[in-house]
């Protein structure tokens, strides 16, 4: 199979409304820093992937059509991915898969969500005829999940908390995150409202504008590149239904089979022992630990234990999320491709002060619907 | 590189309702029994359709329900038209991560007020907000075609006249204009649909029938109606020309939304008079494009052809356009 590199990687700074910039503003921004880490002008850039999640949280019906010429894609191929919170991820994936099919040299993934632009409430709360009614609001379909987690494994109450601590601590080392919390402790956590039962406030993912960019390339691009790339060992999507009779809301079997067949890509036999750092998708703080064992990084009922230890934090055997992750930026579109692009950063040694040291080989993992879509890359500083 | 051949297609003009499943299971039944494969033995799925036609979030999530994902599959997602899944399904194939891919799409254009909802595709700084309709914005474009003498009304009749025997060029120009220059015959009719195409490599194909794809190839052009002449396509041009041309097509199915525009993209694509052009009724969205190449590829699987070319568009104007060649040898 032919290989595939990241080049560079660009995001903006985040926030809950970015009223400074349009769309285009906001995806050239990122795209701006995107071309300038990875040295590559608009002119070598053969194609564009856009990714997000649904038109009607901007209120435009695919907005990568009116973008077009803002995304450096006029006259050049525009494909539009949209696979739910997954999308991110995916986006990735797909200009991968454009790189190593042999049809482009450079493709640029970028995704972008500007929630400010509309009410991303009321765009997940339209009640379509002949469906169940979602209930409004992640928090409150993620919820229930989580006590049965709690439930199964005997986790301890508070290691939700301990997870936002870490990562509102990390987003504090990340320039560009949305939340920067370099004063919370487990105590403020726990005082803060409780929002869906066990998820307080300060264990939810902020709603956020911002856009992530990628510019992926051969191997003759990547070898012609000055800087460190990150090498993309493995890539993989795997998708379930909704609902089904057994379906396992807490270890959803696309999550493992999608990482299984991740790891046996990416020729790795022990994640927890090979893989330096993760970005995982925690929109919620609990699912750290649901993720932990879903990926395999360790078996059933022992991912609170990692958290607990210490160990999932800068510093531990195995950092996740390094830069704040969801907890700390949800432009929901771009939440997924903020991963990949983390995990790319860490291998290319390019992530500041929230740097693992030494990373040379890195998860990047996105989730989307009801814990249904999965996507995934294994990026690392060599080939 | 792995060639990629069309071995099966099927679609559907019914629509029961905007999440597809309905639809969609015979559909995918169809196609893969044309194909001889089961549902288990489809590396990977992709689609294509639109939460804006729908006139809801994530509309894609329950299509997923037609396919039986358990144990999990698999699969990705285009808010496009499908023709453009079918791109990144035989990337796939191309890039050795699938052998075998099973393309769908659907919509249920009916389920809104068609014309209405395309004004949301327009920039919603500056133009959106007019509200300005598909098909008055469509006439612009038709008016700029008559006035240049690409085209008269005339002409966009008997393109009409072409895929409707019962009806003549003469009666159709004494009926009254929709939105001058373009009468009720120069637009698609709104219509619901979905189609499947499966999609296997060279050593997935034994002695099925197949249709080689020799060439796709898919380009945008700028949306702004004074950023380009909107009586050329450079987009088609290009993407004919990423497809490996068109050289020894006899039959081509194209995507026109108009009947000028079935003219401009002509133009575009360099088709002479004989090339014949499969005719089609409606424009189910997001569906349409890719039965447009399921279409192509029937010509050549029945032997009524050798090669042929299908055409997508996507977006105002023919803004965003594929061209996918088929052909009877790999």
């Amino acid at each position: 199979m032919r290989r595939a590199a990241v080049l560079g990687t660009g995001q903006t700074h985040h926030r809950t409304r970015r009223t400074d910039v349009s769309m285009a503003g906001l995806c050239r921004e990122a795209i701006d820093r995107a071309l300038a880490d990875a040295g590559v002008g608009w002119e070598q850039i053969d194609a564009v992937v856009l990714g997000k999640a649904p038109d009607l949280f901007e209120g435009v019906m695919m907005p990568e059509l009116f973008l077009a010429s803002a995304l450096g894609a006029a006259g050049k191929p525009l494909l539009r991915v949209h696979t739910a919170g997954s999308v991110g991820g995916a986006t990735a994936n797909v200009a991968t898969s454009l790189v190593r099919a042999g049809a482009h040299r450079r493709v640029l993934a970028v995704a972008f969500e500007k929630q400010s632009e509309s009410n991303a409430m009321w765009a997940l709360s339209i009640q379509p005829p002949f469906s169940a009614p979602i209930t409004a609001g992640a928090g409150g379909y993620f919820a229930p999940h989580i006590r049965s987690y709690i439930k199964k494994t005997g986790a301890p109450g508070h290691v939700g908390a301990l997870v936002a601590v870490k990562d509102r601590r990390n987003g504090a080392l990340n320039p560009y995150a949305h939340l920067r919390q370099p004063e919370i402790t487990l105590e403020s956590v726990q005082a803060s409202t409780m929002l869906w039962d066990p998820v307080r406030y300060d264990e939810t993912c902020p709603s956020s504008d911002g856009a992530c960019a990628v510019i992926i390339g051969d191997q003759q691009a990547a070898e012609a590149s000055e800087r460190q790339v990150a090498w993309i060992r493995a890539t993989s999507m795997r998708t379930e239904p909704t609902f089904y009779a057994g379906k396992d809301h807490v270890n959803p079997r696309a999550g493992a089979t999608a990482a299984a067949a991740l790891w046996a890509a990416a020729g790795i036999k022990d994640p927890l022992d090979e893989v330096d750092v993760a970005e995982l998708y925690v929109p919620f703080s609990w699912f750290e630990p649901m993720w932990l064992e879903n990926v395999g990084f360790v078996g059933q009922g022992q991912g609170w234990k990692l958290v607990e230890s210490g160990e999932t934090a800068l510093g531990g055997a195995l950092p996740i999320n390094p830069s704040g992750g969801v907890l700390c930026s949800n432009p929901i579109g771009a939440s997924g491709l903020l991963r990949f692009a983390e995990a790319a950063m860490q291998v290319m040694g390019r992530a500041g002060e929230h740097q693992v040291a030494g990373a040379s080989t890195a998860l990047g993992h996105a989730y989307g619907g009801g814990s249904q879509f999965f996507s995934m890359w294994v990026v690392g500083r060599n080939p | 590189m792995n060639d990629v051949a069309v071995i099966g297609f099927a679609s559907s003009d019914v629509s029961v309702t905007t999440s597809g499943v309905e639809t969609l299971v015979p559909v995918f039944e169809a196609a893969l029994a044309q194909a001889g494969l089961e549902r288990r033995d489809v590396d990977f799925w992709c689609s294509g359709s639109s939460d804006y036609l729908a006139g809801r979030a994530f509309s894609f999530v329950n299509a997923v329900d037609a396919i039986g994902a358990v144990p999990p599959i698999a699969e990705s997602h285009v808010e496009m038209d499908a023709a453009w899944a079918l791109y990144e399904a035989y990337i796939k194939i191309l890039a050795g991560e699938a052998s075998t891919a099973l393309v769908y799409g659907f919509g249920k254009g009916t389920a809104g007020e068609l014309a209405r909802v395309l004004a949301l595709q327009l920039d919603p700084y500056t133009v959106a907000p007019l509200w300005p309709d598909a098909i008055s914005v469509g006439a612009l474009q038709a008016r700029l075609g008559i006035d240049a003498g690409l085209f008269s009304e005339r002409d966009m009749a008997a393109v009409a006249a072409a895929r409707d025997d019962a009806s003549s060029v003469e009666t159709l120009l004494d009926r009254p204009y929709v939105a001058m220059p373009l009468r009720e015959h120069d637009v698609a009719r709104v219509a619901d649909g979905a189609s499947a195409v499966v999609l296997a490599a060279a050593d997935r194909v034994g002695g099925r029938r197949a249709a080689w794809i020799s060439g796709i190839g898919h380009r945008v052009d700028p949306q702004g109606f004074g950023e380009r002449d909107l009586t050329a396509v450079p987009s088609a041009t290009a993407a004919a020309a990423d497809a490996g041309g068109l050289d020894g097509v006899q039959v081509t199915a194209l995507h026109a939304p108009f009947t000028h525009q079935e003219l401009l993209l002509r133009r575009a694509l360099g088709l002479p008079d004989e090339v014949r052009n499969v005719a089609f009724g409606s424009n189910p969205m997001f569906s349409a494009g890719l039965s447009r190449i399921g279409a192509a590829a029937e010509e050549v699987m029945s032997g009524r052809a050798s090669a042929a070319a299908a055409h997508a568009t996507a977006g105002p104007l023919l803004q965003q356009n594929l061209v996918c060649v088929l052909r009877s040898e790999s």
